[in-house]
């Protein structure tokens, strides 16, 4: 468990609070470290989680950009390799089809294919979560993507405290690193230490230990099992809740270690189940585990539909606590 | 006075050789790069830049060894006017553990960052990005390093390389986007894939271009010395547009070229566009050199070019160990 142990007399952050209070910590560290993205320097984001930092940093270090995703990622790719340490805000994930290129072919190989000699320290900042009544263009978690490519490293905070000292690694780490943010949490309330801490990339996070049932979620994910979690333990079943906290690198171990004890596994992720995160961590298991398992691993993501508009329409896209508990029940049962 | 001109004369003398010099050890290359795929000596492809050595030489002549290049597919060229070593650029055509990138990039993806090479990039238009970006750092910076971003005609079809150019414009950022119009896009003419006049798009961001003749490397190079001064004075960025030719195939493959060009299109350019054969004639006519010159310098090129294709020849391969290094660095 990450927590610290004075956890009473550590602030509660917002999550975003958080994000915003890792990037200036790292600005006013490092003046290598800029931010470039649309309605990022006055406006603040959308999202309004960069509020201020262009007051403190000024407009060359918090630069709005034209509405040119592919453009202004390219830049960051070259900006990265030259000297600087950039961080691109792509306001919503959605659009990362836009930059594909950049990343894909340029930020992840530029390393591998020069045998080493250039790298590519940026970091990508982007949003993932339905719910907000946003429809199919605004809404869907696509990190899977990014997950799918070698030179890729790619996070999922799903608490303030991690996004802070995953933000801080994020822009530390030599490679291209993508940083997906739901942006139904940027409320989310916790205890964020104000202190300069950075968490590995690559270190899962046992949010929960339990005996019977490990739930592997990612993100917002980790809200939904924590809350399973406590109505499962009412009706007598223990769930262990494991936040991998990178996709890549995946930290197999913790995963492998919670599953070897509880011998059951729920995989939870907001992206589509096929394809995708879910089924490349029950893979793992499946592979390096099957031996300790009393029931085939079962995934649990979004709905394999673009994301709808209408209330109840979205809202049965998304996983929730009661899809949890009844997965958890029938496995354990 | 009378001192001074003679000495002025001979550093652009010394310039005319070291371009015509750099121009032919690209062609001898590049031929030994077809000889090499001709008899199977060469995995893959290479895309052969034979014809078009003034673009290179012309503009990397009026570049620092730290400013920055990017480059393209059709890449050899760049990389030896920006300073590439031959040896290093054979093997890394061959895969060997000696090459610029451990043979990891091969012939697409040479890149160097002893000689501001940011690489060459297999993606038509893709490095605009990262040339601008480049460009970027060293204006934040204050370095006064400039960048130049080379690409295809081809490239003019690309979104990224105009939202590049419209944020270079708006930053004034240090880069000369250099367009090497060799009038296809593989095996297409342009004629079939360019709406309008080249040159009206570069000024609809404010960005300045000027076209020149990229046969004619004392033409290039003037060019682009005063856009590389440009952007080193902090005035931005701008476009230059080099009317050029490929003599050879779109890659070493592509030798039956009749659907697409004609045979006399080509010995049109081959007879009387020679970039090579124009700047060694036009020397000799000036009186700056004498036939015999050109010669020794040619010897000379084609020795270390065949000492080059040995040394690469005889370099190991990367042991397979070295797979899945450099993945992260
Ligand atoms: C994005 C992308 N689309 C298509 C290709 C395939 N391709 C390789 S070279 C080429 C033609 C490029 O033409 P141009 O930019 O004029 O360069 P040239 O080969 O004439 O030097 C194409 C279509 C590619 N490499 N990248
Ligand atoms: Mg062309």
């Amino acid at each position: 468990m990450s927590m610290p142990e004075t956890e009473t007399a550590v602030r509660q952050l917002t999550l975003g609070d958080a994000i915003r209070e890792a990037l200036a910590e790292e600005m006013r560290r490092d003046p290598r470290v800029l931010i470039l993205g649309e309605d990022i320097a006055e406006a603040g984001t959308v999202f309004k989680v960069l509020t201020g930092l262009v007051d403190e940093f000024g407009p060359d270090r918090v630069l709005d950009t034209p509405i040119s995703e592919p453009g202004f990622t390219g830049i960051a790719v070259g900006a990265a390799m030259t000297g600087l340490r950039p961080v691109v805000d792509i306001m919503f994930g959605d659009f990362i089809g836009l930059t594909m290129d950049q990343m894909v072919n340029q930020a992840a190989k530029i390393h591998y294919m020069s045998g080493g000699k250039w790298k590519v320290p940026m970091v990508m900042r982007t949003t993932m979560g339905a719910t907000r009544r946003s429809a199919a263009q605004h809404s869907q978690s696509l990190h899977a993507w990014f997950c799918h490519v070698p030179g890729l490293k790619v996070v999922l905070p799903s608490t303030p405290h991690d996004a802070k000292g995953l933000m801080k690694s994020a822009i530390r780490d030599e490679n291209p690193v993508a940083f997906f943010e739901d942006k139904m949490m940027y409320k989310l309330k916790g205890p964020v230490p104000e202190d300069d801490y950075t968490i590995p990339l690559g270190a899962a996070d046992v949010k929960r230990e339990g005996e019977d049932i490990t739930i592997v979620a990612t993100s917002s994910m980790v809200q939904v099992a924590l809350g399973a979690a406590a109505r499962l333990a009412d009706g007598g079943i223990s769930a262990e809740v494991v936040d991998p906290r990178t996709l890549w690198p995946l930290d197999e171990t913790t995963i492998l270690e919670s599953v070897r004890k509880t011998s059951r596994a729920i995989v939870m992720d907001e992206g589509y189940g096929r394809y995708g995160v879910m089924a490349e961590i029950a893979s793992v298991i499946a592979e390096q585990a099957f031996f300790d398992l009393e029931a085939p691993v079962k995934r649990i993501g979004a709905m394999h539909v673009p994301i709808p508009f209408s209330p109840p329409l979205e809202d049965a896209t998304v996983p929730t606590e009661q899809t949890v508990c009844e997965a958890a029940e029938a496995m354990c049962g | 006075m009378t001192q001074a001109a003679p000495t002025r004369h001979d550093a652009a003398l010394d310039r005319w050789l070291r371009m015509y010099r750099r121009m032919l050890m690209i062609r001898r290359f590049e031929e030994e790069a077809n000889d090499l795929y001709t008899r199977a000596l060469m995995p893959g492809l290479a895309h052969l830049y034979i014809g078009e050595e003034a673009v290179a030489v012309g503009v990397c002549e009026a570049l620092e060894t730290n400013d920055y290049i990017t480059s393209t597919h059709r890449g050899h060229g760049h990389c030896l006017a920006k300073g590439a070593e031959l040896d290093r650029m054979f093997a890394e055509l061959l895969g060997k553990r000696a090459g610029y990138c451990k043979g990891k990039g091969g012939s697409m993806h040479i890149a160097d960052p002893d000689t501001g090479n940011l690489g060459a990039n297999a993606i038509v238009g893709g490095s605009a990005g990262i040339a601008t970006g480049a460009a970027f750092s060293a204006r934040r910076l204050g370095t006064g390093q400039v960048a130049v971003c080379f690409f295809g005609d081809g490239a003019l079809g690309q979104g990224l390389v105009y939202e590049v150019m419209n944020m270079a414009a708006l930053w004034k950022l240090p880069v000369v986007y250099v367009c090497e119009n060799n009038l296809y896009n593989e095996y297409t003419h342009n004629s079939e894939t360019l709406a309008g006049d080249i040159m009206t798009r570069g000024p609809a961001f404010g960005v300045p271009g000027e076209r020149v003749d990229g046969q004619d490397a004392r033409a290039v190079y003037a060019a682009a010395r005063a856009q590389v001064a440009r952007a080193r004075a902090g005035e931005g960025p701008s476009f230059l547009l080099c009317d050029t030719y490929r003599f050879m195939g779109h890659h070493v493959g592509d030798v039956s070229r009749d659907y697409y060009r004609s045979k006399a299109e080509e010995n049109e350019w081959k007879t009387h566009r020679d970039p090579i054969r124009l700047l060694g004639e036009a020397l000799i006519a000036e009186q700056a050199a004498d036939p015999a010159d050109l010669d020794a310098i040619d010897a000379e090129v084609s020795a270390s070019v065949g000492q080059a294709v040995e040394f690469a020849k005889n370099a190991p391969y990367p042991s397979v160990d070295e797979v899945d290094d450099d993945v992260y660095a």
